[in-house]
Order: C-alpha cells, then sequence, then structure tokens
C-alpha cells in the first residue's frame, strides 16, 4: 500500500489572500444587507417604480398599527416569511424589517453605520481581488489552475456524476482542480467579481457621471442595484456550496492546506495496483 | 506521536476558526458601538472622495433624462412640511418674502429675493434623484446656476465651503436642516437653486421655495427650503461640526456614492 502523500497545494500568498477575501466577502454581504434593508425593494430600469418591485420585503400591520406579518413579494407573488424576511423579532419585537438582526452588520438598522463598513471593506476586497488576479496571472496560477480546458469541457458529465455520488479524486488526480471547481472558481473570480463591483459603482451619482455607459450597460440604476443583490446571492450560493464540499471532501485537510499549504493525497488504488 | 499531534493542531484550527467566528458576529455591533472603530471605517471616505474626484473632477456631468423618463411619482423624502409658524406665513403668503442672504467669506454680501434669483440666467434638466437608502426617482428642475450667485457674492480666497441652512426643524432642540457643498462642487453647471420642479412652482414636500439640487451627490446633500447661504472657511464650528444634519448623525459627509 502506498502512503499517504503530503502535497504543497496553495503558497503563502494564495493563502493569506484568500482568508482576507473571506473576511470582506462576509463583511460585506452582512452590511450589504444592513443597506439593503433601508430600502427592501428591488427594481428594473433607471427609477425605483414603488407600485410594481420586482422583489419587496415588507411587514404588515393590523389595525392597532403592530406589526404582525412578514411578507416577501416577487414579482405577483406573495410569501407569507414572518420570523425571517419582511418582519422579524428585534429584542422579543415583531419589527418590520428586510433581512433580520442575526444577518446584518451591524445588528440594529443602523444604515450610515452600515455604509461604512461597507465602503471601507470594499476598498479592501477590491485591493485584494487586483493582488490576487495579478498574481494569479504573473504566476501562471490563473492559466495552470483556474482556466477551464477543453479536456474540462469534455468530461464535465463524467464529473458531475462523481460530484452526485460524493466520490472525490485520489491520487495524481486530487492534485489539479477538476472541471466543476475550475468553472466554480473561474466564475466567481473572473465574471461574479468584477460584475459586482461594476454594478455597485452604477449606483454612485459620481461614477455615473463619469462612466454613463455603466447605466446602459445595466440598464439603469435601479437594474444595476438589483443585479449588484443577485451578485451578492450568487456569492452566497457559491460559498454555501464551497463550504458543503470542503466538508464532504475532508473538512480538516481542506482547511490545513488553506491554512498551512500543506493536503494530503489520499492514494489511488488503481495507481498503485499498476505498480 | 503522529496522531496525538494531529489532534492538537485539529484543535488549535478548531479553536481559531471558532474564535475568529465568534469574534465577528458579537464584535461588529460592539465595534460599531465603540469611539475608535467607527473612525478607521471613516477613513476609507477619504480615499473614496479623492478616487472619485480624480475621475470626476470638477467637469463630469449627470447623465440627463428625458421626460418620458419622468417618474410618475416623485418620491418626497425627510420633512414634508416644515410646519413652523413663520414657514407657514411664508407660505400662506406665495413665498412673496421670502429672501436668501448670501454672506460669510464673501467680498459682496447680499440679499436675493425669490424674483432676484429668478433674474439670473436659469437652468432647466431632468436628473436621476438617488436616495441614500436605495431608491431613485427622476424629475425635471429648472433654478439659477449657483456658480452665478457666488460669482455675484464674490468669495474670498479662504472660502472652501458653502454652507445651506434651511427652514425645516430636525428637532425640538433648535436644530434645523443644513448641508454644505466644497467650491468644486458648488460650482458645477449642474448646481442650481431650483425653484421649478417638473414646470411646476417647488411645491412644499419637494422644498418650497427654493431647493439645492446637486446632481453627483446622493439625496441628502439636496438641501430644501433653503434661506441662508454662507460661505467658510471650515464648518467644524457649526452645529455638530460634520458639515450637514445627515453628516452629523453619521453619515459620510461625500455623498458621491
Amino acid at each position: 500500500m502506498t502512503k499517504r502523500e503530503l502535497f504543497y497545494r496553495h503558497t503563502g500568498m494564495v493563502r493569506a489572500l484568500h482568508w482576507i477575501n473571506a473576511l470582506c466577502l462576509l463583511v460585506m454581504l452582512m452590511s450589504g444587507l444592513q443597506i439593503f434593508n433601508a430600502h427592501p425593494a428591488l427594481y428594473w430600469g433607471q427609477i425605483s417604480n414603488f407600485d410594481h418591485p420586482f422583489v419587496s420585503l415588507f411587514g404588515e400591520q393590523d389595525n392597532a398599527g403592530h406589526i404582525v406579518k412578514g411578507v416577501t413579494q416577487i414579482g405577483h407573488w406573495q410569501f407569507n416569511t414572518t420570523g425571517l424576511f419582511g418582519a422579524s423579532y428585534e429584542d422579543g419585537q415583531l419589527t418590520a424589517r428586510g433581512f433580520p438582526d442575526w444577518v446584518t452588520l451591524p445588528g440594529p438598522q443602523w444604515l450610515a453605520m452600515g455604509r461604512l463598513w461597507h465602503f471601507f471593506f470594499a476598498w479592501i476586497l477590491v485591493i485584494n481581488g487586483l493582488a490576487f488576479i495579478t498574481y494569479a496571472l504573473v504566476k501562471q496560477h490563473a492559466q495552470k489552475d483556474l482556466f477551464p480546458t477543453r479536456a474540462d469541457i469534455r468530461h464535465i458529465g463524467r464529473e458531475i456524476l462523481d460530484h452526485l455520488r460524493l466520490r472525490f479524486p485520489k491520487g495524481e488526480a486530487a492534485k489539479r482542480y477538476n472541471a466543476l471547481q475550475k468553472i466554480a472558481y473561474f466564475t466567481v473570480i473572473f465574471v461574479l467579481g468584477p460584475l459586482i463591483v461594476l454594478t455597485g459603482l452604477t449606483m454612485s451619482p459620481t461614477m455615473d457621471s463619469v462612466f454613463p455607459g455603466l447605466l446602459w450597460v445595466f440598464g439603469g440604476r435601479q437594474s444595476a442595484r438589483t443585479i449588484h443583490f443577485i451578485c451578492a446571492f450568487s456569492f452566497l450560493g457559491f460559498f454555501i456550496i464551497h463550504i458543503v464540499m470542503v466538508v464532504l471532501s475532508g473538512t480538516w485537510n481542506n482547511l490545513r492546506s488553506m491554512i498551512t499549504g500543506w493536503y494530503a493525497i489520499e492514494p489511488d488504488e488503481k495507481e498503485t495496483s499498476h505498480g | 506521536m503522529a496522531d496525538a499531534n494531529r489532534g492538537t493542531r485539529r484543535g488549535f484550527l478548531g479553536a481559531a476558526a471558532a474564535g475568529a467566528g465568534t469574534l465577528l458576529l458579537s464584535g461588529c455591533r460592539g465595534l460599531s458601538e465603540t469611539h475608535w472603530f467607527p473612525k478607521v471605517l471613516d477613513s476609507a471616505e477619504g480615499l473614496t472622495k479623492r478616487i472619485q474626484r480624480l475621475f470626476a473632477g470638477s467637469w463630469s456631468l449627470a447623465p440627463e433624462y428625458s421626460k418620458a423618463d419622468l417618474s410618475p411619482v416623485f418620491k418626497a423624502n425627510g420633512t414634508l412640511n416644515p410646519g413652523t409658524t413663520a414657514y407657514n406665513m411664508a407660505a400662506a403668503d406665495n413665498f412673496r418674502d421670502w429672501r436668501i442672504p448670501v454672506s460669510g467669506l464673501v467680498k459682496n454680501p447680499f440679499v436675493m429675493s425669490l424674483n432676484d434669483l429668478r433674474a439670473f440666467p436659469s437652468r432647466t434638466q431632468i436628473t436621476r434623484h438617488d436616495c441614500v437608502e436605495g431608491w431613485s426617482c427622476i424629475g425635471e428642475w429648472t433654478g439659477a446656476p449657483l456658480r452665478l450667485i457666488l460669482d455675484k457674492a464674490d468669495p474670498l480666497p479662504k472660502a472652501r465651503y458653502v454652507v445651506f441652512y434651511c427652514a425645516d426643524p430636525m428637532s425640538d432642540n433648535g436644530d434645523y436642516y443644513y448641508e454644505s457643498l466644497d467650491l468644486i462642487e458648488a460650482c458645477h453647471p449642474q448646481t442650481i437653486l431650483a425653484y421649478e420642479m417638473n414646470g411646476q412652482p417647488l411645491a412644499i414636500p419637494h422644498g418650497a421655495p427654493v431647493r439645492l439640487r446637486c446632481e453627483r451627490q446622493l439625496g441628502y446633500k439636496h438641501a430644501k427650503y433653503v434661506e441662508r447661504i454662507e460661505l467658510v472657511e471650515s464648518f467644524a464650528h457649526i452645529n455638530g461640526g460634520k458639515g450637514g444634519y445627515w453628516e452629523d448623525q453619521g453619515y459620510t459627509w461625500w455623498a458621491g456614492i
């Protein structure tokens, strides 16, 4: 039997940038939800058509003016989401607020402070992201490890099946990212990342005066806000799948490799039987 | 031995992860309430302003729209009616005696009536109003470019900011709405003292008789019910010292994003 092999998977630079990025994304998401709560509705186009939001989270009052129900409205559909969206408990009191206080930063409704967090960490996120992209391109990390190849695309059906069966690569194959990983990382870094930054800038009236083309590209400021929000939730979706895959394919091994760089590779039985 | 080591390492990694998570979740609210941490966060405001100004300069124009783009309902926000005795009397009289003194660090202080304001060459612009809360409305504004008013007042070299004092009280403590712009934003071609909206005299919820429009900035900069204009070197001595009512409540002075 071949021994378990320790493989140096992530360089110090990648590890550092990864964790700074993780912290930034968490702060950006939570402070972003705080900002969203100041007007928990999304629209399409340049302006807010208040009577016809695309998505709206609101609280319904009874005759005495107490909030009794949280409603999530998507297009024409309404869902009762009391306790989670539209109205949730703040210090034991059902309060009208888009997202609940345990996912917003800071917890209580405090737009000015949410904006301070958001725009401070936005700079760190952008500087960190540019540092990663520069590093990955210069060191060929992107070209070698992140850009999906034709072969990756050909094998994608097989890999989806393997993922569904929770069968993860061993031996030599474990030293590379598989096609699904490459597509996920590539999309998040080179599509979602730039998109969320550009839609964020489109919400800035000063930046719109410099690059009015941004408004044209995204179909208006309110569309840009909606796309920004969709991007944020795509990031959240990526984050959840990322954590689930980390756990399923070996929490400690993965975590160690992103902290110390070293990743343990289980021998592939087929490879060893070949001698 | 190796296993024992791995155990300790796992323990350490686990504790580190749990520690970081707890710190983050419980720390954010606490950090927000400290004296120093918001100052650290606020340091980004200067960077944002500098970089945005680098791109925008004094010349970049906010997009202008057509009449077809006008919001069917333009949301009025903040004060909807100042409701003070003086204001109610002025409103009942159609603001005929409304006077706006222009003073402070200027060579030629003067007092403007609404007729004086209307006598300046006017500018009409259909622009998008972006509230800090996240919503937008499009409206048509007519008014006098602030630059022409400042030219007439002839600012002294020391003057750096234009402060707008408003007629709407924000509490029972005698504090009124106010705002400030630096001279770059004040002299911008789309910065006007508007007296008409969508072709009609400005309505009370929108700041009658005169409001500021500074189209590259968020809504809270667009002071309504303007009743006095002052040029200053610094706004540190005015009210909370942050240059505006919402700025004193913790919002950034730079409202370009």
